[in-house]
């Protein structure tokens, strides 16, 4: 198609929020007839950009052209009327509805007076075989797998005549064949001109599919590529990029060198769960940092949630300081000694309405048993030495926490933990959306308690982080475990080789 | 119909009415007299302004909402249209439409209030009903009776039917309800809309459906109703009085929920709720024939049958739930 002149033209894009820069000046540009990657971490930048292209969020400056018309969506429906249409990753459909009105609803073939079903069933008949999809469209959509219903979307996307398609993580949920089926798809409505903006964390899928790729780091562009040029290890190094200059120097401890005292505290064993992760052995040794790397999606989390008791798994077993234990609740695995810091502090971490005083005594007061009474001049004592520990910046421990910034929100988190006097602490992102200066103290912080004999687990998508405070690392990919690096492995280039494959 | 075929939500209204045919072959067998087409029909005369305002009421439990006002606004519209035409002597004809745009506008801004400021439509209906409770005592604290003569005609009017049978006006204005709530609710953008809603509120608005006025209008649509069930129900009492219908909006949703609509929203059936009406009257009936039973016996029945529904729902739903996973790893085996 026309490569010379792009379909969509997006320039000096800038969304800011509350305290955060989401987007500063970042360009864009698609071509008709193409399948271009949108790819960065969390917080890149890849949501906001496609939500401000979408209308789901107002750009505070920058230009947006559509066949080299400027435009501005104001709400998603707008956007779709000037061709601008999206696919979630969680299918914005009504499932109570035939698969025939999920396409149409909104734009029914009208006969006088009613809605024509006939021919809205054959039109969607129609439309659906054009994507080799071949299923009764009077049922309703819940009749039919995630996959069926992507498809759906697809379709209902097609028939607002189209000029851009946002493709956002659709293959999240889907298996390998599924995946297939939607490549093929894409493939085709690409050779039919239109220009597909594909989001996904699966390296794999855009190496298979798409022509070129656009980087996000830290809401900046970092560049845009196409594909075949751009090997794998460069591509991820792009993605986790380097912010060595910003951070305040702090180095491993020597001690972590020496790879802890070797105690092993957690042995697990051949832990899986079907669908989430594949069977893996990891063992958390006494005053070690153990990282777990690996992309986003690749299951750093679902190992943490596994050893934590929050998810189930299917099979294997645990040793916690060699005693076999099953640990069923976070209750048990609390009362075992650890700690947990979820990846999301919002929804999962703090209780924004509570003062810190009370956050701080939440993990205490459950791991004691709900009768047990903490007496309020305790509650205040706890507080006030963790604010003074951790260096949270408030008035008071009266403070309520939604009142904080993102990175005191995270110390209090700690602290909450640090209170149980844990011997292994999880800490699943503990420094996103965190400035630069609080990300170092909360590095320092985790060096410092390793040393005094603490197992810490630390994921992060960061790997500079990862690599100044791990003495060794598992990586992880696709759901699986793939390595284990200790020593002198644990160094740039041969995580970010081992996350990318190649060896 | 061919969107009938295998949907397992159907099931539920087959139930509902294969129940009702129950209920009444076993009234007809136990009971002489039972099995005739005037029973059958008294049925609909005595619960005319019932399957009305449940019509009302099923297309806001659709969307997820609920309207907990009808019972005090029918109440509010008898007592008006009696105050109207017995102390200000207003022509019946000016009345009726009057009675019509007031329920509409109550309506209205209920559901204006709920999607302007976000509010639980639990709440913003309860202060609906006890504002129109209020006013109904404001108007006055006794029974005004309506002797103007047309509502009298209409009242005593009977049209025959073969067989020796008739039915009453408020039947068929309950019939034609009926009709045009199957028209709104299956042909017309507005009610899949309505649908919509309840299936997912965000992805309708995504998909770019109105989603704002389209849950206003269902307030202002259960509102008319409710208006149209006060002039149904002044036709057949012949009064307004301060306590009529306590209780109403709560026998409009059992119905709902017997004829297989759902709190939870996105399904719903207006024949369905039609059969709910009516398998509350041929209970009701029932006791009646059998003589010695008190008539709270109709509720104690109307409370199992409400107990035995949702969890016949429940028990749909996990079943689609465990086949949709069935047919997902069936596919991955694949």
């Amino acid at each position: 198609m026309n490569k010379t002149n792009p379909i969509l033209k997006m320039r000096n894009i800038t969304k800011t929020f509350p305290g955060v820069k989401a987007l500063s000046g970042v360009n864009f540009q698609l071509y008709a007839g193409e399948i271009h990657a949108l790819m960065g971490e969390n917080g890149a930048g890849k949501s906001t950009l496609i939500k401000v292209l979408t209308g789901v969020e107002k750009l505070n400056s920058g230009e947006i052209f559509l066949e080299d018309q400027a435009i501005l969506a104001r709400t998603p429906s707008h956007a779709q009327e000037l061709g601008i249409s999206t696919v979630y990753q969680e299918v914005n459909l009504c499932t109570n509805l035939s698969v025939a009105e999920n396409i149409f609803i909104g734009r029914e073939p009208m006969k006088p007076g009613r809605i024509d079903w006939n021919t809205m069933e054959k039109r969607a008949e129609e439309l659906l075989g054009r994507l080799n999809i071949r299923i009764d469209v009077t049922k309703t959509l819940d009749n039919y797998s995630v996959a069926i219903q992507q498809m759906v979307a697809i379709a209902r996307a097609l028939d607002v005549s189209a000029k851009v398609l946002i493709l956002d993580e659709p293959t999240a949920s889907l298996d390998a064949s599924e995946v297939e089926k939607l490549f093929t798809v894409m493939r085709q409505l690409k050779q039919e001109g239109l220009g597909i903006i594909f989001v996904t964390h699966f390296l794999e899928q855009v190496y298979e599919v798409c022509d070129r790729i656009t980087v996000l780091r830290n809401g900046a562009l970092v560049g845009e590529y196409i594909t075949a040029d751009l090997p794998r290890v460069q591509l991820v190094a792009k993605m986790i990029g380097k912010d060595l200059a910003e951070l305040s120097s702090c180095s491993k401890l020597d001690a972590a060198d020496d790879a802890g005292s070797k105690e092993v505290y957690i042995a697990a064993h051949n832990m899986q769960k079907q669908g989430t992760i594949y069977p893996f052995d990891l063992d958390i040794n006494k005053g070690e940092v153990l990282g777990l790397a690996g992309l986003l999606g690749s299951g750093r989390t679902e190992v943490a949630r596994i050893i934590f008791g929050i998810d189930k798994p299917d099979d294997g077993e645990m040793l916690i300081q060699g005693q076999k234990k099953k640990v069923a609740e976070p209750i048990e695995a609390m009362k075992a000694g650890m700690a947990f810091c979820p990846e999301n502090r919002k929804s999962e971490g703090i209780i924004a309405n509570l003062t810190i005083r009370e956050n701080i005594i939440l993990a205490l007061q459950a791991k004691m048993g709900w009768s047990k009474y903490i007496s309020r001049k305790k509650q205040q004592e706890f507080a006030e030495k963790y604010i003074k520990i951790l260096s949270i910046s408030t008035p008071s421990s009266e403070q309520l926490v939604k009142n904080l910034s993102g990175g005191n929100q995270q110390k209090v988190i700690l602290g909450r933990w640090l209170l149980t006097n844990p011997e292994l602490l999880i800490l699943d992102e503990p420094t996103r959306g965190i400035d630069v200066g609080t990300k170092a103290e909360i590095q320092k912080l985790i060096l410092e308690l390793a040393s005094d004999g603490m197992a810490v687990m630390f994921i992060s998508s960061e790997l500079d982080e990862m690599l100044r405070c791990c003495s060794r690392m598992a990586v992880m990919r696709d759901k699986k475990k793939i390595a284990e690096l200790a020593g002198n492995e644990v160094q740039e280039s041969i995580v970010m080789q081992t996350i990318a494959g190649v060896h | 119909m061919k969107k009938l075929q295998s949907n397992l939500k159907y099931l539920g209204l087959f139930i509902t009415i294969f129940l009702f045919s129950i209920l009444f072959a076993v009234g007809s067998v136990m009971y002489d007299g039972f099995f005739s087409l005037q029973v059958l029909l008294n049925l609909l005369i005595d619960n005319a302004f019932l399957i009305i305002t449940s019509i009302g009421m099923t297309f806001v439990l659709i969307t997820g909402g609920i309207d907990l006002s009808v019972g005090a606004v029918v109440a509010l519209t008898c007592m008006l249209s009696a105050h109207l035409l017995e102390k200000v002597h207003m022509s019946p004809f000016l009345v009726i439409p009057l009675m019509l745009i007031m329920g509409s506008l109550f309506g209205f801004v209920m559901g204006y209030l709920i999607q302007s400021f976000k509010m639980q439509p639990f709440i913003v209906t309860l202060a609906g009903m006890f504002m129109a409770r209020g006013l109904c005592y404001v108007i006055s604290i006794d029974t005004i009776t309506i002797s103007d003569p047309l509502y009298q005609a209409i009242s005593q009017f009977r049209i025959p039917l073969p067989f020796d049978s008739f039915i009453s006006i408020g039947v068929v204005i309950a019939l034609v309800t009926l009709l045009a709530a199957l028209y709104l609710a299956n042909y017309t953008k507005f009610g899949r809309t309505v649908y919509a809603i309840g299936g997912s509120e965000q992805s309708a608005l995504l998909m770019g459906l109105p989603v704002a006025r389209t849950k206003i209008l269902v307030y202002t649509l259960s509102g008319f109703c409710s208006g149209l069930t006060g002039i149904v129900f002044s036709f057949y009492m012949l009064s307004g009085y301060g306590l009529h219908c306590i209780g109403l909006e709560m026998d409009a949703i059992a119905a709902a929920v017997i004829g297989g609509t759902p709190l939870t929203g996105g399904i719903g059936f207006m024949t369905g709720t039609l059969f709910g009406v009516l398998i509350q009257g041929v209970i009701q009936t029932l006791i009646m024939f059998q003589g010695t039973l008190s008539s709270w016996w109709t509720r104690i029945a109307v409370a199992f049958l409400l107990c035995v529904f949702i969890i016949l729902q429940r028990v749909i739903l996990s079943k689609k739930e465990s086949r949709k996973v069935l047919t997902n790893t069936a596919a991955k085996a694949s």
